[in-house]
């Protein structure tokens, strides 16, 4: 296919609103295969302002006179305004952006096309496979080993090519359990607390059925994660949805673990909003936080209407609810809710940002992602094609990774001295996530992207974020290594709207900007001084 | 005392509000200032005192199989909860508290007993510390009639304050009108005044059925009227005490918390107040134009604003020292009634309201919207509400500066502005930027409505309640670094000096060098920090299957217990070093190398175990 017999028309004169705080932009507008340009006349100081085209969310199109005006609204949830010069130059403007922005196609999409200077292709893509992991659950015990049972994604189409599992359990049994479980999700180690001695597992939902059906490696699974944890160690299988739901998924094949069947296990069920409610939940606050006629007299009750700091509530304590169970009770956790790929991966990494010390650094956080998220198979391509100002009926949108941005967030708050990176890096995830020149959050699985070539053919979004020139917006200067777990609190007086993301665009930037300045400022002067010698040592005697 | 009727109560225990884990035992006392109450744990010995003045409200409760329950309420947001074995003792106690809560003389408050042990000459030098014809003289006015805000000397605009004229249905008063052209007049920049009514007009409307009411325009030339609703005095008190009821709710939903702090009403109060203060600001900055300002009386509205809209134009008035200039002129001096609005003696309940209170929270707004504008942190607002409560220093007392030289205050009791400005050290904002541009001059918030720049003040409802703060204070360790860096340059200038000397006696076999190690001595703040790492709460809401004992949540009681040495210091707010002992005790235990942790040595230490049980079924 050929970008060209999408945009319509080459260029026109435009300008650009680009809201509160930024000068309007007058230029030529130009539409490429992947961008949209202007080009300010050559008088103008400012440079070419560029938009990739993959992060408009939705346009909408008005024509008066012989101008027109076309809004678009971004997947980073930034409105901007193009005022277009000739009523035809704004239609064809308006319909090759619709084309273009809504394209499928993954090997087509900018990523394969994005050759950034000082960044070499397969740079980075080798910084967190699973051995990397394996090998340092390897030096905490022996009792877990990594298989390679799922080499051509034959066993779970959703999972990288090795995972980490009981070295009690062979490869065929594994291959067993997998057929009990949605997806082909069987239990795999998430992360293993050496302090405890127990472990974090996440799968998806046993495919019990209205038969009750039992699967014998499945339970030789679990039953295998207890005998190589912690002496006596029991365990808990948390599930993120409702008992009922939990019931209710029989009728479709699919259900819970019997308690018979689990000696030595225990279900809890912490019901978490997942699927389109969260998507709705999310598009209802970027609503209410762009609408500038509401009133102070109902914005909390508007506020709670959108449900969106309730299910940061809820994502934290299940989190914590999780880690507690590992770290004071010292039980192994499996959590679980259906398919496996949303809010059991929310809980995982939560839990494991609370009680890993490791998983607080830079590196250790985008390990995180790349290992709970990425490689873990949230469907990326699916969950987030639409953010929130799409007009079109969300099919599988939610927003269940931003979900898990903001609880760090959250954290961050309430511990600003333990996490090594800032909100600034918790925005750039953001925005990636949903449109990107990387190709790190492209596609659904491993598997996807092997078939697409996505290691070789795109660069990696870490080696871009990793770049010298990138680091003041991303780490957080203030930064001191805590060995504990660090546990939030969860009440709504300690909770947060995250304004730095859903007010990023309607705020002026420029007070907290001062203030991290002067953040840099105040531990930079320490480490000068830290740094400096005596002065007059240069005309120090030598003996 | 001939009120105590009971000064010391044993066996009584001391009921963590939020947590459902067992009560401390301890032994409860009244003293002629004080209520105490110290833990029986030996190792311990907890004290809390609570100031007789901070109590707001004591409620017994029915008697129970445990003993008789007795609920404080104090002012500074404090709730204590004990239960006293013996009817009887908890009557008495209870009798006894009714009547020192509620002084009837000023000499029975506190600070004409409190004696920080200063001689004559420095308790003198502490009242000099702030003074108002030195305020004054820096606005560029010789008469210090009116209050003026001269950020704008070019069109000497000014804000001028009074109460509502007694105008009713028709009444005039010609030199009241000719006050207002000569305000007018005295600012050449604009051809007309403003006059800010700060009330609903409903309300001023009613009035004028009294004889009173506001500026009819016909009357007054070149004047523009504006009414700026804010509720009267019982309206914010309701309001308060709505939200407080949302603070003290045991595990809230988010929506009960957020449906709960919107019918409040609180944050809209807030927004009112403000909305005021940026009219005023913006009508002087931008319109050049001069105000008056007038509510009812002018004590109340009136103070808010003005104080407000001077925050917002003078950044003098964000630094440390004008901070108490601006309380003392447009409170103080101006005759805001502290004795009335904050229950200081016995008094009439319905002219008790928060009035300074929602004043020092529309600063901490702008501080979270401006974290570079103040000289001064959030820690320097908490403590000002407490002493405008506590009666420890004879600032607040009274109603008008009148009463104050009658009881020859100034002689009598100390000033709280040299307290703090004495421990200046702990009130700085490590942020903030005199010579930045958004800084130095207005301070100019966003044009479009933002509701959402209106926060809930958890740090001074929930004050507290240590479980709900952020458990690592950006503003301590950024002081800490900014005091590290300091001490560096002071040791490497010293090192420098030695080398020096050292070149001149020509000792050539010294080594210096070693000396260089010496300031990685300093970092050591940096692991006290790391040691507020906290324990977890019980996340598990009522499923019982999950947690067989209850999770330990640590010591974080710590600002409820004032020390005897902490209150000769007066130091209403001692959660930052005793945090850091208790976290440090919290890292000796439960370092995760330490493994699991020992349930008996929890339920021991456990104060706010439960403190909040999240998950409802």
């Amino acid at each position: 296919m050929e970008f060209s017999e999408l945009i319509r028309t080459g260029r026109a004169q435009a300008e650009l609103l680009r809201g509160p705080g930024a000068p309007p932009l007058r230029g030529t507008l130009c539409v490429t295969g992947h961008h949209l340009l202007l080009s300010p006349g050559p008088q103008a100081t400012s440079d070419l302002w560029l938009l990739l085209l993959r992060s408009v969310d939705s346009i909408e199109k008005r024509v008066a006179g012989d101008s027109g005006t076309i809004t678009l609204r971004c997947k980073d949830l930034r409105v901007l305004q193009l005022d277009i010069e000739g009523v035809e130059a704004t239609l064809d403007i308006a319909r090759s952006i619709e084309a273009l922005s809504s394209l499928e196609s993954v090997i087509t999409s900018f990523p394969f096309f994005y050759r950034p200077k000082g960044l070499r292709l397969g740079d980075a893509w080798h910084f967190h496979p699973p051995e990397h992991h394996y090998k340092r659950v390897a030096r905490e015990t022996n009792a877990w080993r990594l298989s390679e049972v799922n080499e051509d994604f034959s066993v779970c189409p959703s999972y990288p090519r090795a995972v980490i599992v009981p070295r009690a359990v062979d490869d065929d049994a594994l291959a067993r359990s997998a057929r009990f479980r949605q997806g082909g999700r069987f239990p795999v180690l998430s992360y293993h607390h050496a302090p405890s001695g127990t472990v974090l597992l996440r799968s998806s939902q046993p495919l019990t059925g209205p038969q009750k059906r039992r699967c014998a490696e499945d339970e030789e699974l679990l039953r295998a994660v207890l005998a190589g944890a912690r002496p006596g160690a029991r365990g808990f299988i948390v599930d993120t949805r409702s008992a009922q739901a939990a019931k209710q998924a029989r009728m479709t094949g699919g259900g819970t673990e019997a308690k018979a069947a689990y000696p030595g296990w225990k279900r809890l069920h912490r019901p978490m909003e997942r699927g389109r409610p969260l998507q709705e939940s999310f598009v209802r606050l970027v609503e209410a936080c762009g609408d500038l006629e509401q009133s102070m007299d109902r914005w909390l009750s508007r506020l709670e209407g959108c449900r969106w700091l309730a299910h940061v509530k809820e994502a934290l304590s299940t989190a914590c609810l999780a880690a507690q169970g590992m770290e004071r009770e010292g039980a192994c956790i499996l959590v679980h809710g259906a398919e496996g790929t949303d809010s059991t991966l929310l809980v995982t990494s939560l839990a494991q940002l609370i009680l890993d010390p490791l998983s607080r650094t830079m590196t250790g956080f985008q390990e995180l992602v790349e290992r709970e998220w990425i490689q873990a198979g949230h469907p990326f391509q699916l969950r987030c094609a639409h953010s929130a100002f799409s007009h079109a009926r969300p099919k599988h949108e939610a927003p269940t990774f931003l979900l898990f941005l903001d609880c760090v967030w959250q954290l961050g708050r309430q511990f600003p001295l333990s996490l090594e990176f800032g909100e600034g890096l918790l925005l750039a995830l953001f925005e990636h996530a949903y449109a990107s020149p990387f190709g790190t959050f492209l596609c659904n699985s491993e598997k996807e992207r092997c078939l697409c070539e996505v290691r070789t053919r795109t660069h990696s979004l870490w080696s871009g974020l990793n770049q010298p020139k990138e680091q003041r917006k991303l780490r957080n200067p203030l930064y001191v290594l805590n060995p504990l777990a660090i546990w939030p609190s969860v009440e709504p007086q300690s909770l947060r709207l995250w304004q730095g993301l859903f007010l990023r665009w309607t705020r002026p930037p420029e007070p907290s900007e001062a203030a991290w300045e002067k953040v840099w400022q105040i531990v930079t002067d320490k480490e000068k001084t830290e740094g400096s010698q005596p002065t007059v040592s240069a005309s120090e005697p030598q003996p | 005392m001939e009120h105590i009727r009971t000064p010391k109560v044993e066996n009584v225990r001391l009921v963590d509000r939020i947590s459902s884990k067992k009560a401390a035992l301890g032994t409860l006392y009244l003293t002629a200032t004080h209520v105490i109450f110290v833990e029986n744990a030996p190792d311990t010995r907890k004290e809390t005192w609570i100031l007789h003045s901070q109590i707001s409200t004591i409620e017994k409760q029915a008697t129970t199989a445990t003993g008789c329950p007795l609920l404080i309420r104090c002012k500074n947001f404090q709730l204590l909860q004990l239960i006293i074995p013996q009817e009887r003792d908890c009557h008495d106690v209870y009798i006894s508290l009714i009547r020192l809560a509620r002084p009837v003389k000023y000499e029975e408050l506190y600070c004409f007993s409190f004696n920080p042990k200063l001689d004559k000459e420095e308790r003198e030098q502490g009242w000099m510390l702030i003074d108002l014809s030195e305020e004054y003289k820096r606005m560029g006015l010789p008469d210090d009639y009116w209050q003026l805000s001269d950020v704008n000397r070019d069109y000497r605009a000014s804000i001028c304050r009074s109460s509502q004229p007694l105008s009713g249905f028709s009444a005039r008063c010609l030199e009241d009108e000719q006050m207002l052209q000569a305000i007018r007049k005295a600012n050449p920049g604009s051809d007309f005044i403003y006059v800010v009514d700060t009330r609903p007009k409903l309300n001023a409307m009613a009035n004028r059925a009294a004889g009173k009411g506001y500026e009819n325009e016909d009357n007054y030339s070149n004047i523009k009227f504006q009414f700026i609703g804010i509720e009267n005095i019982h309206v914010m008190r309701n309001s308060l005490q709505k939200m407080l009821e949302v603070c003290e709710l045991k595990s809230p939903s988010m929506s009960d918390f957020l449906w709960g702090l919107e019918n409040s009403g609180w944050l809209r109060h807030i927004k009112a107040i403000m909305d005021a203060g940026i009219f005023i600001a913006k009508a002087v900055s931008e319109e050049a134009a001069s105000v008056l300002v007038h509510c009812s009386d002018g004590w109340d509205r009136t103070a808010q604003v003005c104080s407000v809209a001077s925050l917002l134009l003078d950044p003098h008035y964000r630094t440390l020292k004008g901070f108490m200039v601006l309380i003392e002129k447009d409170w103080i001096s101006f005759g805001h009634k502290f004795n009335h609005r904050y229950g200081n003696l016995d008094g009439d309940p319905k002219e008790i309201s928060p009035i300074i209170d929602q004043f020092i929270e529309c600063v901490w707004q702008l501080m979270e919207q401006f974290p570079c504008a103040f000289e001064f942190n959030e820690r320097f607002l908490i403590h000002i509400q407490h002493h405008i409560y506590s009666c420890q220093f004879g600032n607040f007392l009274c109603n008008s500066q009148k009463e104050r030289q009658e009881l020859k205050i100034q002689e009598r009791t100390y000033s709280l502005w040299a307290h703090l400005w004495k421990n200046r050290a702990d009130y700085m904002n490590p942020l903030f930027r005199a010579d930045h541009s958004q800084t130095q001059g207005i301070l100019r918030l966003p044009t479009t409505p933002c509701n959402f720049m209106y926060k809930f003040w958890s740090g001074m409802y929930n004050r507290f309640e240590k479980g709900l703060q952020p458990r690592q204070s950006v503003t301590d360790y950024l002081m800490a670094v900014k005091e590290e860096t300091q001490q560096l340059e002071e040791e490497l200038e010293a090192l420098e000096e030695r080398l020096e000397k050292i070149q001149k006696v020509q000792l050539n076999r010294t080594k210096v060098k070693s000396k260089q190690s010496e300031p990685s001595k300093h970092s050591g703040f940096s692991t006290s920090d790391n040691s507020t790492a906290n324990t977890p709460q019980d996340y598990s809401g009522n499923m019982q299957s999950f947690l067989s004992r209850s999770p330990s949540q640590g010591d974080e009681d710590s600002a409820l217990i004032l020390t005897q040495d902490n209150l000769k210091s007066s130091d209403p707010d001692l959660s930052a070093n005793s945090d850091q002992e208790s976290g440090v005790e919290d890292l000796s235990c439960r370092s995760p190398s330490g493994g699991e942790c020992v349930p008996s040595e929890d339920s021991g230490k456990d104060r706010d175990s439960d403190e909040a049980v999240f998950l409802t079924a």
